[in-house]
């Protein structure tokens, strides 16, 4: 997280804060491991008050942000998020509202209205993606009349079963295309699935011939690329940041734990060998916050490197932020892996953030192909 | 002139203007430092201190050095404009590290007013090129057990005896900065002294050091009856220790710190110019496979967060925020990434690394002796380890290490194994 936050950027922080320890502590999340959706409607539309949706959004749309960079003060959110491992699909909705801002459409209009009071969810579902090898996308959209048709599946989607709309990304003949259905649509099989976080929940979602007018499209047909990109950077600087958020939870955890316990007359905290252990994950999670809020600044302003820095953030994270959940329950023992302690909870969201959105390896391929095209230029 | 501070963006704008009109394009030798022989060596030196001097008739030298010592008296921001805006061009990278910081930032907070007098304004027009004289043969990462002393004569003059090691370029620079021991009957860190000193006078010997990659830049220094006069000394008698943690602490931000001109962005410096990830990749046939891709891209991540990790620290630190010792994190991750970079590029140039031709660009040769100088990036500096005591005990605040010389007079402490 930031150093230095304005006054307003820290009460939006505080607020978000203040509200998740008060309705969905841990103790709460642990109960609530089988509830359908894992929250229950009114946490998300007070959320929604609070600002969880609109920050991405125009202000002629509704939205707006509290310092000019709505990516920024969104990561605010997202920290809070994985801090407290709260549920809820802050980013799906964030990709989507992000998607629809700006969209005159009516469809889209309505949709965008809904996500910002938090009555509606709304999801994502990304069945093309540009680190997919040429025709391994697992979406199809084509042409037919007036109408596209879908086809094809993904997952895992997140909150697949309680959105009420679904923004989805499939290749065509022209490249991407993104189709924003109604879940209730004919043709859309939703199918809730188990899932290693138990805060959230995921479903895999099949299109079997589901039709939808054009004006039902997000973009230009064939021609949705650069917006697709673009909301991948948008869910990188929040997956990055909520990981952050569950790095700092963990291992403040795991720092108390290794003064509170004893073991042959010492703290574990006075043993060399687990200092030096410490200290590198100290550097992992410096580092991880420094990049985090690199990423969100640029893609908020959207620079030039905003897609350099989205991946490098999400690489990194994706990999060492796992690597410190794991290394703090080497730290904590066998108490570590019990459903009792809180420490799974982050090790829980690193580990799924890290593969929502692009896997650290599938980031890495990207920044591989952005350093090949950059030389190719130079 | 007004005391008004000029906004960052006029100032890069006028920063800009002056670079494109005056400073050529990057040179090899500003990004590796790295000179053929000696003469070569000796002109990119001479070459530097002509790029310093311009810099400073412009009026850009020492941007947050105070205006009286020749200095611009302006911000960090501005200075991390100027050097943003250096990227890409040629300049005077000798003096950056270890001039700038830690010895001209030293210099600047513990020097007497005619020692900043003498040679703050000698430094930024490029008169004066300083190293400094920490590590001995007896040990590195412990600096505070320094044997090379010091002992007052009569006249009032200090006379040294000792050694040095580990000396960048000590063999053509001009000055040093000196921790040397002035007490052997109280602890450690109690009895030392820091004092300015010419590198080039009587009874001072300087010998250079061969490392395996064959460049011998690092010196060895012995120094045998030197006289320093008192008016060299820095800070008190005896209570050296307090500018040796600054001078450290300087040392670790290094071309991070606000008072170091280098250029941000762009190729990276120090050691050998590096090929490209993509090009080794392309060397070895190997471009189109999804392993490799994944190398290259955690080669370049790692750049970046590196990056990020220093200004994060460094401008935290600037703004007075930060705890001072969170350099060490930045410490620990520097040299962790750059070993794992190296490795990485070692990877993708497969058995091609191990190689090479002598009539062609040593491209190659760069990867495979960076490779076996991996471990420098977790040595030179205080090691990796020694980082890793200061996050966990003054980051985190976890218990000290035992030492077996806490509070037991200098000549006492046990400096090798009991025998018989």
């Amino acid at each position: 997280m930031l150093h230095e936050l304005s006054s307003d950027q820290d009460m939006l922080r505080d607020t978000t804060a203040r509200f998740l320890s008060d309705r969905v502590p841990l103790a709460k999340l642990r109960k609530d491991r089988d509830h359908t959706a894992g929250f229950d409607p009114a946490y998300w539309t007070s959320g929604a008050e609070l600002g969880w949706t609109m920050l991405l959004v125009s202000e002629e749309d509704g939205g707006g942000s509290v310092s000019g960079n709505g990516a920024v003060d969104l990561s605010l959110i997202a920290y809070e998020f994985g801090k407290h491992a709260a549920p809820g699909p802050l980013v799906d909705c964030n990709v989507v509202a992000s998607a629809l801002s700006g969209q005159t459409g009516e469809l889209q209009r309505a949709v965008l209205q809904g996500l910002l009071t938090g009555a509606d969810i709304a999801t994502s579902c990304l069945g093309a993606a540009p680190w997919m090898q040429s025709g391994s996308e697992s979406i199809t959209i084509r042409r037919d009349g007036d109408d596209v048709v879908i086809d094809g599946l993904v997952y895992p989607v997140e909150s697949a079963a309680q959105a009420s709309y679904l923004l989805v990304t499939g290749m065509s003949d022209t490249g991407m295309t993104q189709v924003l259905v109604p879940a209730a649509a004919s043709g859309v099989t939703i199918k809730p699935l188990k899932a290693i976080d138990v805060t959230r929940r995921f479903g895999k979602v099949s299109f079997a011939g589901v039709r939808a007018p054009a004006s039902a499209l997000v973009g230009a047909f064939g021609g949705a690329d650069a917006e697709v990109a673009r909301q991948i950077q948008v869910a990188a600087v929040i997956l990055s940041a909520e990981s952050v958020g569950a790095m700092d939870a963990a291992f403040d955890m795991t720092v108390d734990w290794a003064f509170n316990r004893y073991t042959f007359g010492r703290a574990l905290a006075s043993y060399q060998a687990l200092k030096h252990r410490f200290a590198d994950m100290k550097s992992w999670l410096e580092a991880s916050h420094a990049i985090s809020d690199a990423a969100a600044e640029a893609v908020g302003k959207g620079a030039d490197n905003a897609a350099e820095l989205a991946s490098a953030a999400r690489s990194y994270i994706g990999v060492q932020g796992v690597e410190l959940a794991q290394d703090c329950v080497q730290m904590h023992g066998g108490i570590g892996v019990t459903y009792e302690h809180d420490l799974h909870f982050f090790l829980r969201r690193v580990t799924l953030d890290a593969l929502l959105y692009g896997t650290p390896a599938e980031h890495k391929r990207l920044i591989a192909q952005m350093q090949i095209n950059q030389e190719m230029a130079a | 002139m007004s005391d008004e501070i000029e906004s960052v963006e006029d100032f890069r704008a006028r920063v800009r203007a002056w670079i494109k009109a005056n400073l050529g394009p990057v040179q090899g030798w500003d990004l590796s430092q790295h000179c053929e022989n000696d003469d070569e060596e000796r002109e990119a030196v001479a070459r530097d201190r002509a790029l310093q001097r311009k810099i400073f008739d412009a009026g850009f030298a020492g941007i947050c050095f105070p205006k009286e010592y020749g200095g611009q008296g302006l911000t960090p921001d501005h200075n991390r404009a100027f050097n943003e805006e250096l990227a890409g061009h040629e300049y005077p990278s000798r003096f950056a590290v270890p001039t700038f910081s830690p010895c001209a930032s030293t210099l600047l907070e513990f020097g007497t007013a005619e020692q900043k007098a003498a040679h703050l304004p000698a430094i930024l027009k490029g008169d004066e090129v300083w190293v400094q004289l920490l590590s001995e043969p007896g040990g590195g990462s412990d600096v505070a057990g320094i044997t090379t002393g010091a002992v007052r004569n009569a006249t009032g003059d200090w006379i040294l005896n000792g050694s040095k090691v580990w000396t960048s370029r000590a063999w053509w620079a001009d000055w040093g900065l000196i921790l040397v021991r002035t007490n052997w009957d109280v602890p450690k860190h109690t009895g030392m002294s820091v004092f300015i000193m010419p590198l080039h006078q009587p009874g001072v010997e300087i010998h250079r050091i061969e490392r395996l990659n064959g460049e011998s830049e690092a010196c060895q220094e012995f120094f045998t009856d030197v006289r320093i006069p008192d008016s060299d000394r820095m800070g008190e008698v005896d209570a050296g220790w307090t500018i040796g943690q600054r001078w450290m602490y300087h040392e670790r931000l290094g071309h991070n710190s606000p008072y170091v001109t280098h250029p941000i962005g762009g190729r990276k410096a120090g050691g050998p110019a590096e090929p490209s990830t993509v090009a080794l990749a392309r060397r070895s046939g190997r471009i189109d496979d999804p392993a490799a891709r994944e190398l290259i891209g955690e080669h370049r991540a790692l750049g970046i967060v590196t990056q990020q990790l220093s200004h994060r620290i460094a401008s935290a630190a600037a703004s007075g925020k930060g705890n001072t010792d969170m350099s060490s994190v930045d410490r620990v991750f520097r040299g962790v990434a750059s070993a794992r970079r190296a490795t990485i590029a070692f990877e993708l140039a497969g058995s091609t690394a191990s190689v090479w031709d002598e009539d062609e660009e040593g491209a190659t040769e760069a990867v495979g002796m960076n490779f076996l100088m991996r471990q420098v990036g977790s040595i030179g500096g205080g090691t990796t380890e020694i980082s890793r005591n200061v996050v966990a005990e003054r980051v985190l605040g976890m218990p000290r290490e035992t030492s077996g010389d806490k509070g037991v007079a200098f000549r006492d402490i046990q400096r090798g194994p009991k025998r018989g």
